[in-house]
């Protein structure tokens, strides 16, 4: 994968919680045996009505999110599927980066994302960044009112920093700190080569089947 | 005096099978059973050949497919997309030496459930697919989980994964079940109380008497659904009825005679020590439980067969207008009875409910009854050995009499890959896992149910409480 550690781009809002893997990607579009293709179809059954027109009331298909690389959507984003085609489906429909929130709701914690399409997400590196709600009502609030916000996402700082230009009513810019794992943040710093680095293991894990077959009475 | 520190049963299969720790803390984990299905591993081969690595462990590495086979004919693939797929895994399987259950093969059937079948799926085993409902293996005590095409391709060409230690929760189930309260619904139940993402994070161990209690055809329905409430994988310790199951039928690649003896040794030591600690735990007493239903596009909005469809903002956890998204794309409207829903088809399959023991309670209902008019029901088994068990115990015969469809193993409608999709606004009770939009067919309605309720709608045309309709 290739190393990530900026981004700038125009910020999108899709804020329904629950996107699942079949909508992402919907199974139709799941029986290329290639890597590509998969950007056109991203969340097809809300972006096009029954006739194959584009449906002017989905969120994304609004003018003003055109062209846009963060995405912002609600809790627990990519759940169901393993499918790491809805992750391709993401990246090619040109987004990096995709922001959800960590919600409380009593005593519960519901993750902004789904275990697989989060560890799917890393190894094809599109950053999936969690932030708390509070700062996610924020950033969808300052997006709804500065049409065609930007943000830059800095890894290495952990900060994602909106800009907003001259002719609205802020002008300036707004940070927002995230969390992330160290270790998914090395991997992104360095395009990790994942399998090749697990390769160079290759004596530790040849020791390790010699006792672990007789352990397992294999 | 050494004091050993109390582990669960999840703690000892990872310890096992650490090969090391990496310099970011995550670790190399060793996997015992690789199975591959046609639609997550085209692209895997494609990045061994493209970097010229080989297949690690074949022996551990074994292939079926299932999501694409139409199940009228399964040999006449019409779809050229579907096809090519499908062809794409037997060259592969050929050019990199993996064992493939392939069209022509009498073992052919959905993943989840040849592997148990084939003896695949053994007691303290890591078992990894590139599907989300590789879970189902958890019921045997295996750690069992989905994971994505870059993994399939990472666990090809090294037989590990980098995997990060989840936590542990504990769901027990107490209790005794009312007649027609099923295994599917303790999973719903469960789902409908933590929400889709409850366990998310987390590996579940599932315990209780009610567990206890459980065929291993059950236990598998509960385990394959943990992945619906977001559960990295699901477990259930292995005891008698794991034992019994493993060394009784046709299981080629289980252990046989001496090797059986050992094994279960070591698998009877494969359970939560007392004072081991898990990092949540949650009690569910079963004896008062209904069956349940789900009535919107996400497995949690679940309700009781005698409740009624919720009001926007009455439902824990989900804003109102997730909850109005739900009832718009359903067609509902709150306060509807369930039993008052009509079905115009219903779907008994998938991974969840394919398996001898809910095609028998099928068609325990079927029996002398007829399938409501209107009414088109299809029966998908699991697999190739399903579809012959089930003919020669005259299932078939019992569903076919009941004017039911005796269909071909495979995926189906769980997912509609195939030819079986329902139309649009069309409602369907269904055994599957899944309710999300589309799910079985674009504008389609899903009603999740266990393979009593599903068959009980078949004949009704409507929900009906099972437990008071026989």
């Amino acid at each position: 994968m290739k190393a990530f550690t900026e981004h700038t781009g125009k910020i999108a809002v899709l804020n329904r919680a629950n996107i699942d893997t079949d909508q992402i990607i919907a199974k139709d579009f799941l029986k290329s045996i290639k890597k590509t293709g998969f950007g056109e179809h991203l969340f097809h059954d809300w972006r096009t009505k029954d006739d194959g027109r584009l449906n002017p009331d989905f969120e994304l298909n609004q003018p003003r999110f055109k062209g846009a690389s963060i995405l912002i959507a609600g809790n627990n984003f990519g759940c169901g599927s393993s499918r790491e085609h809805a992750v391709w489906a993401v990246l090619q429909a040109g987004f990096h980066v995709v922001i959800a929130p960590k919600k409380k709701i009593n005593n519960d914690v519901i993750p902004g994302f789904a275990d697989i399409f989060r560890n799917n997400s890393t190894k094809n590196g599109l950053l999936t960044l969690e932030l708390k709600e509070e700062q996610v009502n924020e950033l969808i609030h300052l997006v709804e009112a500065h049409e065609g916000l930007k943000a830059t996402v800095d890894l290495p700082a952990q900060k994602i920093i909106l800009q907003f230009t001259n002719g609205y009513q802020a002008e300036g810019e707004r940070e927002f700190s995230f969390e992330i794992d160290p270790g998914v943040k090395q991997h992104f710093l360095e395009g990790l080569d994942e399998i090749g680095r697990t390769l160079k293991y290759d004596k530790k894990i040849a020791q390790f089947e010699k006792t672990h077959s007789a352990q397992m009475n294999k | 005096m050494i004091q050993i520190m109390p582990k669960t049963l999840f703690d000892k299969i990872w310890e096992n099978h650490v090969v090391t720790v990496l310099p970011d803390n995550s670790v190399l984990l060793y996997i015992d059973r690789h199975l591959v299905h046609e639609v997550t591993s085209p692209q895997a081969f494609e990045g061994l050949r493209l970097s010229g690595r080989k297949v690690r462990r074949t022996e551990l590495t074994y292939a079926t497919m299932d999501h694409n086979v139409p199940t009228v004919d399964k040999q006449n693939i019409t779809d050229p997309i579907a096809k090519a797929q499908v062809e794409a895994l037997e060259k592969n399987c050929a050019q990199f030496g993996v064992t493939l259950y392939g069209l022509d093969s009498d073992k052919q059937g959905i993943v989840h459930v040849i592997g148990p079948e084939l003896g695949l799926t053994l007691p303290g085993t890591t078992v990894v697919c590139g599907d989300s409902h590789t879970s189902t293996h958890g019921a045997f005590g295996a750690l069992a989980f989905g994971i994505g095409t870059s993994e399939v391709e990472h666990v090809l060409a090294t037989q590990c994964l980098v995997q990060t230690k989840p936590k542990t929760f504990r769901v027990n189930f107490e209790g005794k079940c009312a007649n027609g309260v099923t295994a599917k619904d303790l999973i719903l139940k469960l789902i409908g109380v933590i929400g889709t993402a409850g366990a998310t994070g987390y590996v579940l161990e599932y315990t209780g008497a009610a567990i206890g209690r459980l065929s291993m055809e059950a236990r598998m329905t509960v385990c394959n659904m943990s992945i619906e409430a977001g559960a990295r994988a699901g477990l259930i310790a292995p005891d008698e009825t794991t034992f019994n199951y493993i060394s009784t039928g046709n299981r080629p690649y289980a252990p046989k005679g001496k090797k059986l003896e050992e094994s279960i040794a070591f698998w009877k030591t494969l359970r939560t020590n007392n004072g081991a600690k898990y990092d949540r735990e949650i009690t569910i007493d079963v004896s008062k439980m209904a069956p349940q239903v789900t009535w919107g596009t996400s497995p949690g909005m679940v309700t009781d067969v005698s409740g009624v469809v919720p009001k926007p903002g009455e439902v824990s956890g989900l804003t109102a207008t997730d909850v109005e998204k739900a009832l718009q794309y359903m067609g509902l409207t709150p306060g509807q009875k369930i039993t008052d829903l009509k079905v115009d088809v219903v779907f008994i399959g998938s991974c969840t409910n394919s398996r001898i023991e809910d095609l028998r309670s099928a068609a325990a209902v079927f029996k002398g009854r007829k399938v409501k008019q209107g009414v088109t029901a299809l029966i998908v088994p699991g697999s190739e050995p399903v579809a012959r068990q089930a003919e020669r115990e005259g299932l078939d015969k019992i569903f076919k009499g009941a004017g039911a469809q005796w269909r071909q193993a495979g995926c189906s409608m769980c997912l509609a890959m195939n030819p079986d999709k329902l139309k649009p606004k069309e409602r369907c009770a269904s055994t599957s896992n899944r309710n999300f939009e589309g799910r079985q067919g674009k504008g389609g309605r899903t009603h999740l149910v266990s393979p009593e309720m599903a068959a009980a709608a078949a004949i009704e045309g409507h929900f009906v409480d099972i437990r008071t309709w026989r």
